[in-house]
């Protein structure tokens, strides 16, 4: 393979917050006409790294080239200045402005009127160039994620970027969507761009990427060429030893039905239906996983479980292992639902929005669910405090201290916290909505065997998950909603990825699996 | 109960309303100008006071004290006064806010108490000086309520309507189609809206956050000044009432969530306003056998406020919102 001319190098980068070493000595190089791929653990330094070229960060120590000339960055305006633009993982767009007015945003223009007839016809330049496709004056809150996204690379594209830094792309992206994203940067980098794409899924790192560069503990320990790395060889060097990527999946022990959903109809806030007369049964010690794109009745099926979501009609039956006569759900609030002696645990899409307050620290967190155990008028506190020191020595949480705010954590330990406190309460149910979204393998992994645990215990566990190859691995059957209908209930341990993914758009080519929904 | 037509008292009304509705825009105009860049600035009517005592203390002072006052320096001590101490006033706010980050509606409510403080000690002092209460600056009344001559008087009752106005009353409608102008057309005007939505992704695109704020705050409390100076005018330029200037402020301050930060809407809002806030005086001359309270009727443009607040929230159409981080601090180191 032709070496391909430098776009970007970094030398001895070093960076630190307070007194945490985000980065250190990174020495990285990018090239022209080559995608490479950032990977590396939770917290591992990659959006740091790409923030000081970005011009977010200024870095403490090292030096920045761009095509062999030292450069300094600043601030974001130097950044555009050297051709380097960055996708954040938030993306950041203007909901009420237009397609057009998102991308001429702090453009240097000579005169002081918007043209905006040259606008669009530099937009729709840059699309047919690269196969994007986009409507200059849509709005953008009338967007979704895809088009966001979109907009977003071609905003940096307009402004002469000529290395593109993407921050977790496929994050919010259907498998679908993601395809139609590698497609267009492979078309980038024929025309000979530098894209740098962090991540942390392997197999997307396998099947778009030029080469691999890996982080560790802020540390730029290897690079290889994509060619001669696989999924394991990978792995371990992002972990710096061996791991086993299997998920265990246990046969189910025994299993009773738990929770019986009759025929539920449930309108979102907004007032439109967002389940639409599903019924399905949850049996213990049995893993139920709900794939679906994301929006489709996921959020409003969980809540309408947990007593958060008003149910319009239609039953939820409960049946506690100790029971012999079912409880009905329906009608109920959060409170009485505990109360009646019905365990839900729940783990929130939004972990810092729903399930934690970001302020209080990991003893007051736990309290949020014992507060009211008191005896005395005073707080009961002894009891939040061991449980959160024992969360925090069983789940490796990675805190100064069990007082620090829980929004000082890095998203996989703010993960653990809050998987760990549901866990606690020992549940018969427990429902988890992306458990392990924007989790690293390592915190994942730990995930998926405290998910496991439960299973063992006899717990009906409802998982809602967005990688279909964990869903695949983990589930003991998947249910599966687009639209707010169930399109089907397979049985995990026999299904493939493509019958799910014809299922998760609306598609009908296969039969639900009768047998094992009835039972 | 009746109702009387009363043409001459309707024509009495509808120039009040322009003239007390312009002060109103001014002080509305600026206010949106300071919002689309973020800030909620509640010293709006501080600002206003700022502007009205200063321009008045120039052109009283000057025609107490030259033997020969010119008309043309009048105009530009009246008019610059005002915007120097409006802008002043601004920056306090504007320093307080951007760069120390403080709290925008403690520090607005601070400098509206600040400013009625401000007026009220020069007003008693140039008074005490002068040795009288009623006192005005007669040839800046002339000078700024200069009519235009001949169309004023010879066109009957368009002429009454139409013409019979200062010039800073036109100026009003000019700045605020330009000021619409520069939010939808131009490059800048787009960056400042972006600063007011969302300042992370406008720091994102290299814009200078920091630098707009200033230059939307202080322009903003410059034009606000204006309007306090405008109210001086249509009162003759005599500082008796000049302390209910604030009142005008709130108003414009409410007249921003009316016009729907639309600085055109804000033309015709104005004159509503105006109509409105006048009603106590003009409206029982058209009503017979039953007597409403002056009260109610000053009431009548808050009400009006609510309501429209009301209809807004009901359509929920996303480009009559306030800006998004409309009175939120920005820090960049903040993700």
């Amino acid at each position: 393979m032709p070496e391909n001319k430098e776009a970007v190098r970094l030398r001895g980068i070093s960076k630190t917050f307070g007194h945490v070493a985000a980065n250190t000595n990174v020495n990285l190089s990018i090239r022209h006409g080559e995608i490479l791929s950032l990977l590396g653990e939770n917290g591992s330094g990659k959006t740091t790294l790409m923030n000081m070229l970005a011009g977010i960060y200024y870095p403490d120590e090292g030096e920045i080239l761009i095509d062999d000339v030292p450069v300094q960055i600043k601030s974001p305006k130097d950044a555009f200045d050297n051709g380097i633009g960055m996708v954040h993982q938030h993306f950041k767009l203007i909901d009420v402005f237009t397609a057009a007015e998102n991308i001429v945003l702090g453009e240097n223009a000579d005169r002081m009127k918007i043209d905006r007839k040259a606008v669009a016809a530099k937009i729709r330049e840059i699309c047919d160039k690269y196969g994007f496709d986009i409507d200059p004056d849509k709005k953008v809150y009338d967007m979704n994620v895809s088009q966001k996204q979109t907009l977003e690379i071609v905003k940096i594209l307009y402004r002469g970027a000529n290395i593109l830094i993407l921050d977790e792309p496929t994050a919010v992206l259907t498998p679908q969507e993601s395809e139609k994203l590698f497609r267009v940067i492979r078309n980038m980098r024929d025309a000979g761009k530098a894209i740098v794409i962090i991540t942390h899924k392997l197999q997307e790192v396998l099947s778009v990427s030029d080469r691999v560069a890996i982080l560790r503990k802020g540390e730029c320990v290897a690079s290889i060429d994509t060619v001669n790395a696989n999924e394991k060889i990978l792995t371990e060097m992002m972990m710096g030893r061996k791991v086993d990527l299997n998920i265990e999946r246990p046969e189910p022990v025994n299993p009773t039905k738990r929770l019986e959903i009759k025929n539920l109809t449930v309108r979102d806030r907004e007032g439109n239906l967002a389940l639409k007369d599903i019924s399905f049964v949850a049996n213990s010690g049995e893993i139920l996983g709900i794939a679906g794109i994301s929006g489709c009745g996921q959020k409003e099926l969980l809540e309408s479980v947990a007593g958060l979501a008003a149910v319009e009609s239609g039953s939820i039956e409960y049946l506690p292992s100790d029971a012999v006569t079912p409880t009905e759900l329906v009608g109920k609030n959060p409170k009485q639902i505990r109360e009646l002696g019905v365990v839900l645990s729940f783990v929130p899409e939004d972990r810092l929005g729903m399930g934690l307050v970001g302020s209080m620290g990991m003893s007051e967190n736990m309290m949020l669910k014992s507060y009211e155990n008191g005896k005395t008028i005073f707080t009961e506190q002894k009891a939040p405090r061991e449980l959160a020191g024992s969360i925090k020595d069983e789940l490796e949480v990675q805190t100064p201290d069990i007082q620090t705010p829980v929004s000082r954590l890095s998203g996989g330990n703010v993960q653990k916290v809050l998987v760990g406190r549901e866990i606690a309460a020992a549940p018969q149910v427990l429902m988890t909505a992306y458990a392990v979204r924007g989790l690293d393998i390592n915190t994942s992994f730990t995930i998926y065997r405290l998910i496991n645990e439960q299973k063992k215990k006899g717990v009906a566990v409802i998982f809602v998950g967005e990688d279909l190859d964990v869903l695949l691995a983990l589930s003991d059957r998947i249910l599966v909603l687009c639209e707010g209908r169930i399109t089907g209930i397979l049985d995990a341990r026999t299904c493939t990825k493509e019958q799910v993914g014809l299922l998760m758009t609306g598609g009908t080519g296969v039969e639900s699996n009768g047998a094992e929904q009835s039972k | 109960m009746g109702i009387i037509w009363n043409l001459d008292s309707m024509l009495g009304w509808i120039v009040m309303a322009v003239n007390f509705g312009s002060v109103i825009l001014y002080g509305a105009m600026g206010e949106i100008l300071t919002e689309k860049a973020g800030h909620l600035n509640l010293g709006v009517p501080g600002i206003m006071l700022c502007g009205g005592i200063s321009g008045f203390a120039a052109t009283f002072l000057y025609e107490q004290n030259t033997a020969n006052p010119s008309g043309f320096v009048m105009l530009l001590l009246g008019l610059l006064s005002s915007i120097v101490a409006a802008t002043l006033a601004g920056l306090i706010y504007a320093f307080l806010t951007i760069t120390l980050k403080a709290n925008q509606n403690v520090t607005g409510i601070t400098l509206t108490t600040f400013g009625a403080g401000i007026a009220k000690h020069f007003g008693s002092v140039i008074s005490a000086k002068s040795g009288s209460t009623a006192i005005r600056s007669a040839l800046a009344d002339e000078v700024f309520n200069a009519k235009i001559p001949f169309l004023s008087t010879n066109l009957g009752v368009v002429g009454k309507l139409l013409f019979n106005y200062g010039f800073l009353v036109y100026l009003a409608i000019i700045l605020a189609i330009l000021l619409q102008l520069f939010f939808n057309k131009t490059h800048q005007g787009l960056n400042l809206r972006a600063i007011g939505e969302n300042p992370g992704t406008a720091d994102a695109m290299g814009i200078n956050v920091t630098g707009y704020k200033y230059a939307a705050i202080l322009t903003g409390s410059a034009i606000s000044g204006l309007g306090g100076f405008l109210y001086l005018v249509i009162n003759n330029v005599q500082w008796s009432t000049a302390l209910d200037i604030e009142g005008m402020g709130w108003l414009a301050v409410a007249l921003v969530i009316f016009a729907t930060w639309k600085p055109v809407n804000a033309i015709w809002g104005g004159y509503l306003f105006g109509f409105l806030s006048k009603a106590g005086a003009y409206a029982p001359t058209f009503i017979t056998g039953i007597v409403i309270s002056q009260h109610i009727w000053n009431m009548t443009p808050y009400i009006v406020t609510i309501l429209v607040l009301i209809f807004v929230s009901f359509r929920m159409k996303r480009e009559s919102r306030p800006p998004q981080a409309l009175g939120l601090s920005y820090f960049r180191e903040d993700r």
